[in-house]
Parts: structure tokens; C-alpha cells; sequence
């Protein structure tokens, strides 16, 4: 075997240059294969790093409950009652249920507006506990967060969303200490919340949301002892789907409502709504890589086809090289070689064109999404390119064991 | 150097066709020597097994003292390289090559490096003339100039014979002539050559002419010089 004989590759370039149009074709179905199955797996990628930071800070195994009018009789109540979850069912469930991490009530009033330097805003208020944040994690971007000595101390204080921030404070970069009105209250600003609106966002859109301490909150609005939403945290090693009926069953007894009631309580849970996108992304990879290789597959299948057509092509010139002293196993070579060599250039190509898209992409959306990956990692290149090359070889198989069988007989006889 | 004893050969397919029945030939060395015969006679197949392209049933044929007999493709494909030149009527030469490309071609079979085989490929086609052309692709040729681009491919590996089937079939009558002198110029340096043909006037230019009809060898003519046709006058061959 001459393989590694320079003049080898002369010959095959050579022959590979001086037939264009055909290299071209033969090369293009194999660039285009690999383009696409780099550019799907890296825009795969991409979007899942994407959407992971949309939900980064909202806690995987959440949950959340929201009253709601019953829908049957049940003790004596009629049904269509309404009812309210309440601050004792706060204690009663962190003292029950020991499968819960965190459980916090918060309090809300939507379509308030801000006021501001002049300015004003539409908002809706939040009222949270300190633990909230182990809920939803506010990701401060100037001040602090809310403790639980300002709601102690009935402190008209506030962390304000990323877009209130913009509106009311435009020009002043860190508006900590800053004052804004809502309903006739003036509030200090003590933080900004950085999270964005992608995500999971329960009781409103963060950026334009203000977070109160909720001992503040509740004094303000005259809100009692209801709470709007209840915020449940399992620990790690209980599905938050499964707690969550626990959590039911004991509030459903509480409030004297039906245990088959399934409107009375409104259950909102992250583990289910994150493992459905983890099932998502999933089917999206499978399908990325079935695509992908599909189109390879297709690709090779073009370049085999394409040698095949050119061996036929090339019958003659084959007959001639065997007539003046090829080996078969000459031919062979230098088919092989031809497809190998094809391959990988167009291979090459086609994933290095996909790299450079993925790092337009990546650069353009740095702003916005700071770890969002776009790029495919070296071993996955490396392992593109061996596939191409073991591709090639299967190419350049058959056509080649055709090419070998030429008698140099027959060549002549084509004239 | 030639030597074919009680060569048969028969193409099996439906209607099996007994093409060579019987062959017995003997040519020397530095011979010159023309096979004539009518379409179907069997001459394309006799110049086949001459040049190792194809395999015969029964029989003996020694090259050079070789016994040449059911050799492996490899083996073969040697043998052709090494001891063969051959010259076809179409030319053959490969189309994206140029002139220099194709004549250094045998040679990289041969594992010569390039530097050598082309400097070598540049004195064969300065020996048929074609030194200025040598980087013209086979289209850009004359088909005079294809035919000794071709020959010079034939020389280039020095081999022991030259086999041309119909070197003058695809050429007008003049740059046949120029052909056949060629041909006639290597045959008094001492080269062997046999040439097929179905033209009288290309025939009588060797110096032994080999009748071959229905697979048999009818006669062999030696070429006294007093032939048939007037060969060669004012350039006319056909």
C-alpha cells in the first residue's frame, strides 16, 4: 500500500482539481449534511442554555396553590363557596408536612401604578417574605433583598423589577435610596431585581413587579389573614408533583372541602413543567440528531452515487491506467482516496462554517443571555469528522470495488 | 521474444464464439511485424493476449522467455508495465492530463517520483518532437500529435515489445505516414514491434506480414519490398 506516498495525493488532487464541476457536486451533498447536523446541534444547544437561563433562580421543585371557588357540596357548605387560604394554614403545613423545604404566602395587587421623578409606570405589588427568594430568586442587581426585619418593623420599603428601574429611574444608574408613590404610599427603594420576564413567572411579569415586605404589605392593603398564593419548596429528595396531594389533602380537610373538589385548589408546580421541557429538549436532541444524520446519511449516499456515476464515467481513463500498468488495488486506492479525500474537505468545510454561524450567534445573544452555548465542543468536532471519514470510506466502497473489476478489455471496447 | 503455440480462445455467452483456433507465431526480436486480417478474424483478440489484456483457453505463450499463463491481476498489470508498450487507435491518452501527465504516467505505477518521471517524459516527447506541446491537454493536440504523445507513453518504460492496434485508423493519410515512420525509426533502433491493421498500405510497411483469417494463421508474407500497392508514393497509404 502506498498511502502515505506524497506522489499518491498529487495524483489524487491532481484528478480532483482538474475534474471541478463533478468534485464540486460530490463534495456539496456531504458539506451540507455536516452543516446541518453541526448548525442543529449547536442551535439545540443553544436554546436549551437559552431557556435554562430564563429559568435559572426559579426553584426546580416548586410549588404553588391558589384558592378558588369549590364545585361541590361538601359538610353542610353548598357548593360555589368561597374561601381563602390563610396565614395559620402556613404553620399548620410546615409543622405537617415534613417533605416541605419552604412554605411562604405572598400577597398581591395587580395593575397598580408607580410614581416617580415625574414619571410613572404600570406595576403590580408583591407581598413576599424573606424566604421567598428561595422560591423565586430575585438575582439583585443593586441593594438587597428583602428581609425579615423590614416586615417586622413595617418598613415602606421595596425591590422593584428591572423595567420599573428603567422607567421611573431612567438616568440615575443604582436608584437605591431613591423614593417612588404607589397608591398614595411612598416606599424607599432599597433593591433592583435583575430577573428578566422569560421563564416560569407566577403572580406577574418580575420586571414590573414590586416586591413589599409582606407584614408592610398586608397593613397597607387591610389584607388580613387571606393569602393569594402560597409558595411550597420540597426537599430535594421529594418530586414536588407527589408532596403537593399531601399539601391538598391536609388543607382540603382544614377548609372543609371536598377531598374529589378538584377546582377548589389550583396546583402549579415546576418539577412537572421542568421535567416536560427536560422531556422537550430531549425529543428536540433525538430529533436534531436523526435529522442531522439523516442528512449526512443522504449526503454520503450522494457522494457514493456520484463516484459511482463517475467510475462509470471514467471507465475508459481506468482502463487506460490498467492497461499501461495500474494494479487493481491501484484503482482501488485511488477511488478510495478520492472519496476519503473528498469527504473530509467537504466535511471540513461544511463544520467549519457551521462553528463560525454558531459563533455569530453566540456572540450576538452574549448580551442578553450570558451563558447561553451555542458552540459545539472540540470532541464533538473531532467526532464529526472521524464519522465523515468512516463515511468516505463506505462511499468510496462500492464504486470503488466497481472500479477495480474494469477490465482494461472492456475499457477499450467503450470507444 | 514472441512465442504462441496452439493458442485457442473462445468467448463463452449464449452462443459461444470460437475466435482463435489453433494460433501458432513466433516473432524475434526486433522484428517488425504486421497482423492483417478482416474485421472478426480474430486479430483484436490475438494483440489482446499479446498484450496481457485478456486470457486464452489452451495453448502456450512465452514473452521473453516468461511463460504468460493465468496470471493474477497484480501480476499482470506488472508484466504490462514492464514489458509492454501499447499504441490504440483512439489514443487513449487521459483527457485532463497534458501531454507530459500522460506519458509520465506508466511510470508512476512504477512508484518513479515525479521529478524523474517528468524530466523523463520531456526527453520521450522531445524524441517524437512534441517538447514545445508538452503541457497541451490531449484536446488541444492534433490527432497526429495524440498518436505520438501516445507512442512516447508506450517508450517511456522501455519495454521489451510494442503492440499498436490500428495506430493509423483515427489519423489521415499523411499524419499516418508520419506515424508509421516513427514506428519504422524505433524498429531500426532495435525495438520490436507488431502492429494490427486491416489496412494493406499500413501492413506493408513492417517487414513480415501475418494473414490471419477465421482465427488461423492463413500465411506469413515476408515484405521484399516489391508490395502490392504503391505504398508511400506521394504520401498516399489508404
Amino acid at each position: 500500500m502506498r498511502l502515505l506516498d506524497a506522489d499518491l495525493w498529487e495524483e489524487i488532487f491532481d484528478s480532483l482539481r482538474k475534474n471541478r464541476t463533478r468534485t464540486f457536486l460530490t463534495a456539496f451533498g456531504i458539506f451540507w449534511g455536516v452543516f446541518m447536523l453541526i448548525l442543529l446541534m449547536g442551535g439545540g444547544r443553544g436554546l436549551e442554555t437559552m431557556l435554562g437561563e430564563n429559568f435559572a433562580g426559579a426553584a426546580s421543585n416548586a410549588g404553588f396553590l391558589i384558592s378558588n371557588t369549590t364545585s361541590e357540596p361538601y359538610k353542610g357548605f353548598r357548593s360555589g363557596r368561597v374561601w381563602h387560604l390563610e396565614l395559620s394554614d402556613v404553620a399548620r403545613i410546615r409543622n405537617l408536612v415534613p417533605e416541605i423545604d419552604v412554605v411562604t404566602p405572598t400577597i398581591s395587587r395587580w395593575g397598580a401604578r408607580a410614581l416617580a421623578n415625574d414619571k410613572s409606570c404600570g406595576v403590580s405589588l408583591m407581598g413576599v417574605y424573606a424566604d421567598y427568594t428561595h422560591v423565586d430568586n430575585p438575582k439583585i442587581k443593586h441593594g438587597r433583598a428583602l428581609t425579615d426585619a423590614d416586615g417586622l418593623q413595617h418598613r415602606k420599603v421595596c425591590v422593584i423589577g428591572k423595567r420599573v428601574a428603567q422607567e421611573l429611574f431612567s438616568g440615575i444608574e443604582n436608584p437605591c435610596g431613591q423614593f417612588l408613590r404607589v397608591d398614595s404610599i411612598n416606599y424607599c427603594v432599597i433593591g433592583v431585581s435583575g430577573k428578566g420576564s422569560g421563564g416560569i413567572n407566577i403572580g406577574g411579569n418580575p420586571e414590573t413587579t414590586i416586591y413589599l415586605p409582606y407584614e408592610t404589605m398586608r397593613q397597607m392593603y387591610n389584607r388580613g389573614s387571606e393569602v393569594d398564593i402560597l409558595a411550597l419548596v420540597a426537599k430535594e429528595q421529594y418530586p414536588m408533583t407527589e408532596v403537593q396531594y399531601k399539601v391538598e389533602a391536609l388543607l382540603k380537610r382544614v377548609h372543609m372541602i371536598h377531598p374529589d373538589d378538584t377546582q377548589a385548589l389550583l396546583k402549579v408546580n415546576t418539577e412537572a413543567i421542568f421535567s416536560m421541557i427536560d422531556s422537550l429538549f430531549t425529543g428536540v436532541s433525538i430529533l436534531v440528531w436523526m435529522i442531522g444524520l439523516g442528512t449526512l446519511l443522504a449526503g454520503a449516499i450522494g457522494v457514493s452515487n456520484i463516484m459511482v456515476v463517475t467510475v462509470k464515467e471514467r471507465t475508459t481513463e481506468i482502463g487506460i491506467r490498467r492497461a499501461i500498468g495500474a494494479t487493481p488495488r491501484d484503482i482501488l486506492t485511488m477511488v478510495m482516496s478520492e472519496s476519503i479525500v473528498l469527504t473530509l474537505i467537504a466535511g471540513m468545510s461544511g463544520i467549519s462554517l457551521a462553528v463560525a454561524i454558531l459563533q455569530t450567534v453566540e456572540n450576538a445573544t452574549h448580551a442578553n443571555y450570558p451563558s447561553a452555548l451555542f458552540q459545539i465542543s472540540f470532541g464533538v468536532a473531532v467526532g464529526a469528522s472521524l464519522l465523515l471519514a468512516v463515511l468516505g470510506l463506505l462511499a468510496g466502497l462500492a464504486p470503488a470495488i466497481r472500479a477495480m473489476n474494469i477490465k482494461p478489455v472492456d475499457a477499450m471496447r467503450e470507444e | 521474444m514472441i512465442h504462441l503455440t496452439g493458442i485457442h480462445k473462445t468467448y463463452q455467452g449464449a452462443q459461444p464464439l470460437h475466435v482463435l483456433k489453433g494460433v501458432d507465431l513466433h516473432i524475434g526480436r526486433g522484428e517488425f511485424v504486421a497482423i492483417m486480417g478482416a474485421s472478426g478474424s480474430g486479430k483484436s483478440t490475438l494483440l489482446n493476449i499479446l498484450g496481457i489484456l485478456d486470457d486464452y483457453d489452451e495453448g502456450e505463450y512465452r514473452l521473453d522467455g516468461t511463460l504468460i499463463r493465468n496470471l493474477s491481476e497484480t501480476r499482470a498489470a506488472d508484466y504490462r508495465n514492464r514489458m509492454i508498450g501499447f499504441i490504440f487507435q483512439s489514443f487513449n491518452l487521459i483527457s485532463f492530463k497534458d501531454a507530459m501527465e500522460n506519458v509520465a504516467l506508466p511510470l508512476f505505477y512504477q512508484g518513479v517520483s515525479r521529478k524523474k518521471r517528468n524530466q523523463l517524459a520531456m526527453e520521450y516527447l522531445e524524441k517524437v518532437g512534441l517538447r514545445e506541446w508538452a503541457h497541451h491537454l490531449p484536446n488541444e493536440l492534433s490527432g497526429g500529435q495524440k498518436q505520438r504523445v501516445a507512442i512516447a507513453r508506450a517508450l517511456i518504460t522501455q519495454p521489451r515489445i510494442i503492440l499498436a492496434d490500428e495506430p493509423t485508423g483515427a489519423l489521415d493519410s499523411k499524419t499516418s505516414l508520419e506515424v508509421m515512420q516513427l514506428l519504422k525509426r524505433l524498429h531500426e533502433q532495435g525495438m520490436t514491434i507488431v502492429v494490427v491493421t486491416h489496412e494493406s498500405g499500413v501492413a506493408y510497411q513492417a517487414e513480415k506480414i501475418v494473414h490471419i483469417k477465421d482465427g488461423l494463421i492463413e500465411r506469413v508474407e515476408v515484405n521484399d519490398g516489391t508490395a502490392h500497392t504503391p505504398f508511400g508514393v506521394d504520401g498516399v497509404m489508404k
